[in-house]
């Protein structure tokens, strides 16, 4: 199972535009991506009401995992996509 | 056969055509029985979600870039794994189909709300997602305004503010509603995009859609398969009032040459551009929320200084009265949350929500400085919500600081109308903003579509409050002006006048006939009208009193 650390970058935190991005970017995958904070049970990254409602906030960190084939690449182009300011882009 | 009913008439303009009604969200039927197998209901149910997503992203891809978003996500939420898993669960627990998806999403939407700020908006798109969902499993047409091709009357139990504003002008002859009231937010931006509307018209949802309906913005009149002579008298009258106010021109004046400035209401940089554009003196009423609302985080001096820039310029050197921030429990803003409180209109909202966050305030006023220095318009500054002479003066000291040099407050608090002569000894002016102060001296929500015979702005009661102001003002001698919906009632407007207004702030589709009827009066008929206005017994009374003394070149108009 791949496993990556990540700050969120986006100045409004994993909301609006952001979230939507994500989730599409997880789509995209094909792969089965939890994201979630140390210490807590994580939620299915594909769905949009549930990474909503994480509410991860701008500077906070969160974890994202993956399995199958090409999970390590899946989830380096994700922890790219989360440490861009993508509201300001 | 011809057959008409009254409203109320808050936008004017006359005019015909087939009714498009606006269908009201579907809700799921009491005791919905369950599904006989649960598994396979869950399967239909979400082929229904999935067909709503194809709808969504059919439209997104139709849309400009900022509804291309909203509706690409909103796409996703219909396509959400975890409101499917949501819905099977109920489904499983012996819920019917549509009572299933509005357990699940009332469940995600209570989450959302107690999130407060941002999530609480997107409580709309789930809801959108769901009223369309319902629609569906219950073999009925999706909720909303329809597609139509045909210029056409649009009509509604009540349109919400989102729905009145993606309407393409063009396309709109008219708006009639079964709710709704004269300040309510569908009357104000019919009346700024000039297109005629009829409030609190009884039995309207009933109107089979394509019935050809005449409607009369003016008189609220509203008639079904208009006979050909009435259509040709509509239009003669539409006509008349053309001809009439084509004739008048220029600076507001009563007959005996008392100037009454008549100034646009405007909430947007496209407003400033189009009423710039007309024969009218300024902007009585900036409103700035547009700046601000639907925002993550706050503009930036930068920002700020950009658009206000925008708005000032096309007004060369003519005043432009710019409102701060008027935000608060009713108009949330995302980043300025103080919480929910039991009753917003009372809450702490305006000038209040300011005292709280001054650096709101602080990086507004400077904003407004900057703008003010690269353009040429007089620009003046007014606080919403002001209560006491303390508060007044709160404001004007930091306006001041910022290089503004004209400061003033809105009077909407019956409070700071009876106390107008101390408040406005802090101030410049001051600005009747009719609307809230009906609301606050009839203890009747403004929101609130059935009080509206008690916010008549023609309610005896609102205008002695207003006499009272003018009254202090005078003493002061300090001017006021109105910027509420009352300003742009032809008759309203000369009991105003009367009443020691010196400026009128109003739609600028209303100038015309406001400029029309200033002319046909001289200042003392105005001080008769204002005397009966004020000694009527009801709102209507003073109405008729005034109707009575006024020139029949208006009365015919009306």
């Amino acid at each position: 199972m791949a496993t990556r650390t990540v700050t969120i970058a986006s100045s409004v935190g994993l909301h609006a535009r952001p979230a939507s991005l994500f989730v599409q970017a997880v789509n995209a995958t094909g792969l089965d991506v939890e994201i979630g904070r140390a210490g807590e049970d994580a939620i299915d990254a594909t769905s949009i009401l549930g990474v909503m409602a994480l509410g991860a906030k701008h500077g906070e960190e969160v974890i994202l995992t993956a399995e199958g084939d090409g999970a390590e690449e899946a989830l380096d182009s994700l922890v790219e996509l989360l440490s861009r300011d993508l509201d300001a882009e | 056969m011809t057959d008409a009913i009254r409203g109320i008439g808050v936008s004017p303009g006359a005019a015909v055509g087939p009714v498009v009604q606006v269908r009201p969200p579907v809700r799921p039927p009491d005791s919905e029985p369950a599904a006989a197998d649960p598994a396979a209901e869950h399967v239909r149910v979400k082929a229904v979600f999935e067909s709503v997503a194809v709808t969504l992203e059919e439209r997104a891809s139709g849309a400009d870039e900022t509804a291309q978003q909203i509706l690409t996500a909103t796409a996703l939420i219909a396509r959400d794994k975890g409101l499917q898993k949501a819905i099977g669960k109920h489904l499983a627990a012996g819920k019917g189909p549509a009572t299933a998806v509005t357990a699940a999403v009332e469940e995600y939407a209570a989450q959302f709300e107690a999130l407060g700020g941002y999530f609480a908006e997107r409580v709309t798109d789930l809801k959108d997602v769901r009223n369309r969902a319902v629609a569906r499993l219950l073999g009925k047409a999706d909720p909303g305004v329809p597609d139509f091709d045909v210029p056409s009357v649009i009509v509604a139990h009540d349109l919400a503010p989102a729905e009145t504003a993606t309407l393409n002008p063009s396309m709109v002859r008219a708006i009639v509603t079964e709710a709704g009231g004269r300040t309510s937010h569908t009357a104000i931006l019919a009346a700024q995009m000039g297109i005629p509307a009829v409030v609190q018209f009884a039995g309207a949802t009933t109107i089979p859609a394509g019935t050809v309906v005449a409607v009369d913005g003016d008189s609220g009149e509203v008639t079904l398969n208009p006979s050909e002579d009435y259509q040709r008298e509509l239009v003669g009258k539409r006509e008349r009032r053309r001809s009439a106010l084509a004739g008048s021109a220029g600076p507001g004046r009563t007959r005996d040459g008392h100037p009454i400035a008549l100034l646009a209401n405007i909430g947007g940089v496209d407003d400033a551009v189009s009423a710039a554009a007309q024969d009218l003196e300024g902007v009585g009423l900036f409103r700035t929320e547009f700046v601000f609302l639907s925002r993550d985080s706050a503009p930036t001096l930068a920002e700020q200084t950009e658009i206000y820039t925008k708005v000032f310029e096309p007004f060369g050197t003519r005043r432009v009265v710019v409102r701060t921030l008027d935000a608060g429990a009713d108009k949330p803003l995302a980043f300025a949350d103080l919480g929910p409180e039991e009753n917003p209109a009372l809450g702490k909202r305006g000038l209040r929500l300011s005292a709280l966050r001054p650096d709101l305030l602080d990086t507004q006023l400077e904003a407004l400085g900057a703008a003010a220095k690269v353009t040429r318009a007089e620009v003046k500054v007014m606080a919403p919500m002001v209560a006491t002479p303390e508060e007044a003066a709160w404001f004007a000291r930091r306006v001041r600081e910022n290089g503004l040099p004209s400061v003033g407050v809105m009077i909407e608090v019956p409070g700071a109308a009876l106390l107008a002569k101390q408040v406005l000894a802090e101030v410049d002016f001051g600005s009747l903003g009719t609307n809230d102060l009906a609301q606050y001296t009839m203890a009747a929500d403004r929101m609130e579509g059935e009080l509206s015979d008690l916010l008549d702005p023609w309610q005896p009661a609102v205008l002695k409050v207003i006499g009272h102001a003018c009254d202090g003002a005078k003493v002061a001698g300090k001017p006021m002006g109105v910027c509420g919906e009352a300003g742009g009632d032809p008759l309203l407007a000369l009991v105003l006048a009367g009443l020691g207004v010196g400026s009128l702030s109003m739609a600028p589709s209303k100038v015309g006939i406001v400029r029309f009827s200033l002319s046909l009066h001289d200042l003392a008929t105005c001080h008769g009208m204002a005397t009966a206005a004020l000694d009527a017994r009801t709102a209507a009374d003073a109405r008729e009193a005034v109707i009575a003394m006024a020139h029949e070149d208006l009365t015919a108009l009306l």
